[in-house]
């Protein structure tokens, strides 16, 4: 039987009839179908051949003799110095108390004319295990630099975003427990290494009752750190069962458990400028990774 | 010194391309100016003898012009290297410009004496490290701010975090701490797949172990709630408080058959720690009887219905 386009039904009723079962259709065989994934810039990310595997053995090989090994494998307990660069800021001083408030065993000592490197030589006497220098600039911190000791590598972050504990809505007061770790997608050789030089700042053993959990999150290149305090819950959902035949009554109420935040504690983000093989110096030391604007020109091609 | 005197005239009055006019003065920006300042007495262009102390790779020379030589200018300056001791140097200028007048003389050891203190001072600065400012251009830093937003919007921090952190406690990681009964989680986890892929499913299948206490002759009497001495709350709290007891449905229509028993299972635990779920159980208002029911299965949510 010839099949008329509906809208050349002339009768109105019968027509919208007609239109009615068509849109019904297509909506049963939209949802039938599933959902084309969209394109993000991590899902077209230029393959990057430095990616770690999970099981390279060269990479735990190389684990187990860099310089952070003994820290992770606590050997040694963490011990940090946070110091600054030698001209006034308004909000360093907030900004160190609340690194040392995250950071378990650090120590704040005021910068004087020092030199980096001697500052660095006083750090190995007094058995530090690594120096957090926080630069500024117009008056604000702008510039992370940590520095492993005794001959560890040192990473230059360009430091942006800071919001401060007090600016934060809601916040909350941490404890002293030792805070959990969370680091998520370092996954180069690069990256990998980062995170185990911020993974030596911390102590590796976490107190689970404490709840506090110390993020860092790399996305596109920009390390984004957050502190919270978490709680598990269980929470009960009602799920209507309006999928498949007709709309039941009936509701079927899940049980969930799930995690509640409350952020604490300051939030800024990280982007690494260089990485410097031995202490500080920056005449005769050897990079192992600058940054350079050419590097910038791939929108698709990420580093760590 | 007539010819100076039109030179000055013409320079200072028409334009002089070596005078610099700020605010605190005129100054001159002749590098063979001894003072620096834009004076009569002190253009090298308006006077024919003059003389001026230059510096070159840290080495101070004395220069000197005499109008004997005015119409040499190739070699109107005649050049004698300063001895690096302060006071042979001062005793060199005496030499060379004895005769000279006695301003000009004072200038330039004036001159000789500000440029040693210079040199000392950037000798010792040199020694220390200094911090060399180096600057991004404006676009880069634009550039990096707007790439630094958009991740952060990729990046759904809090979601991953909280997905991290139950991720951790299903493998375990916490161990005993929190008494949430792991596995019946999985167990609801796996009912739940299979709810979804099996679309009719009836609930009402399961029955609850329920105790009746007594018949149900009294229901249809209507009693106030006075009467009732208390509602039975089945009080099973560890230590936690109770958040929110909602009261179980009324099933109103349902007085004349059994009783009908409406319950909901263990509240929201608050704040520390995480209780074993035991349910509350009210008893339902309208009905004098007290009924109470026993949950084994402590999680879910079961309803008798009729």
């Amino acid at each position: 039987m010839k099949d008329l386009l509906p809208s050349a039904i002339k009768n109105k009723e019968k027509r919208s009839e007609v239109h009615a079962k068509l849109k019904h259709q297509k909506k049963l065989e939209r949802r039938r179908r599933p959902r084309p994934v969209p394109r993000t810039i991590e899902n077209t990310r230029e393959l990057d051949e430095t990616v770690c595997k999970p099981d390279d053995e060269e990479l735990f090989a190389g684990n187990d003799a860099d310089e952070f090994s003994c820290i992770l494998k606590e050997e040694r307990t963490p011990k940090v110095l946070i110091t600054t660069s030698r001209f006034h800021s308004s909000r360093g001083p907030a900004f160190i108390d609340e690194l040392i408030s995250v950071i378990p065993n650090a120590h704040y000592h005021k910068r004087g004319t020092y030199d980096l490197k001697k500052i660095v030589e006083y750090a190995n006497n007094k058995d530090f295990t690594s120096i957090i220098v926080v630069h500024t600039n117009r008056r604000e911190p702008d510039a992370l630099l940590i520095i492993g000791l005794p001959s560890g590598p040192t990473a230059h972050f360009k430091l942006s975003r800071l919001v401060l504990r007090k600016d934060i809505k809601n916040h909350g007061n941490p404890t002293n427990h030792q805070p959990e770790l969370i680091f998520n997608n370092f996954t180069t050789r690069l990256g990998h290494r980062i995170g185990r030089l911020i993974q030596s700042l911390f102590p590796q053993d976490p107190n689970f009752r404490g709840r506090r959990v110390v993020t860092f999150h790399n996305q596109r290149d920009f390390i984004f750190f957050r502190h919270h305090r978490y709680i598990f819950e269980t929470k009960e959902s009602k799920e209507p069962e309006s999928k498949g035949k007709g709309k039941k009554e009936v509701a079927k109420t899940q049980e969930k458990v799930i995690t509640r935040l409350q952020e604490c504690g300051p939030r800024f983000t990280l982007k690494l400028i260089s990485l410097q093989h031995g202490t500080f110096d920056t005449k005769g030391g050897e990079y192992e990774w600058t940054h350079k604007p050419e590097m910038d020109t791939s929108r698709r091609r990420f580093f760590l | 010194m007539q010819h100076d005197e039109v030179i000055w005239q013409v320079i200072r009055h028409r334009h002089c391309s070596f005078m610099a006019k700020i605010e605190t003065g005129i100054f001159c920006r002749n590098p063979y100016n001894v003072t620096g300042i834009c004076n009569r007495s002190s253009c090298p262009l308006a006077n024919s003898r003059y003389a001026t102390i230059r510096d070159h790779d840290g080495v101070f020379y004395l220069y000197m012009k005499t109008i004997e030589r005015a119409h040499m200018p190739n070699k109107l300056w005649e050049r004698v290297k300063m001895p690096r001791n302060y006071a042979k140097a001062l005793e060199i200028i005496d030499k060379h410009m004895m005769y000279w007048p006695k301003l000009l003389v004072h200038k330039t050891k004036q001159r000789l004496t500000k440029m040693t203190q210079m040199r000392i001072r950037m000798r010792k600065l040199a020694l220390k490290t200094r911090e060399k400012i180096m600057t991004v251009p404006t676009k880069q830093k634009k550039r990096e701010a707007r790439r630094e937003e958009k991740a952060e919007k990729a990046a759904l921090l809090e979601k991953s975090i909280e997905k991290e952190l139950l991720e951790r406690l299903k493998k375990g990681v916490y161990g005993d701490i929190y008494n949430y009964p792991v596995d019946k989680y999985n167990e609801i986890l796996d009912k739940e797949e299979v709810g979804k892929a099996t679309i009719s499913e009836d609930e009402e299948e399961e029955e609850p172990v329920i105790e009746y206490v007594e018949g149900y002759e009294e229901l249809e009497e209507e009693d106030d709630m006075e009467d009732f001495g208390g509602l039975a709350i089945r009080e099973d709290y560890d230590n936690d408080n109770l958040n929110d007891d909602d009261d179980g449905d009324d099933d109103d229509d349902d007085e004349e058959e059994n009783a009908s028993v409406a319950y909901k299972r263990g509240r929201k635990s608050s704040a520390r720690k995480l209780a074993k779920e035991e349910p509350a159980a009210k008893s339902n208002k309208k009905i004098k009887v007290q009924v109470e029911v026993e949950h084994e299965d402590a999680v879910e949510r079961q309803r008798a219905v009729y």
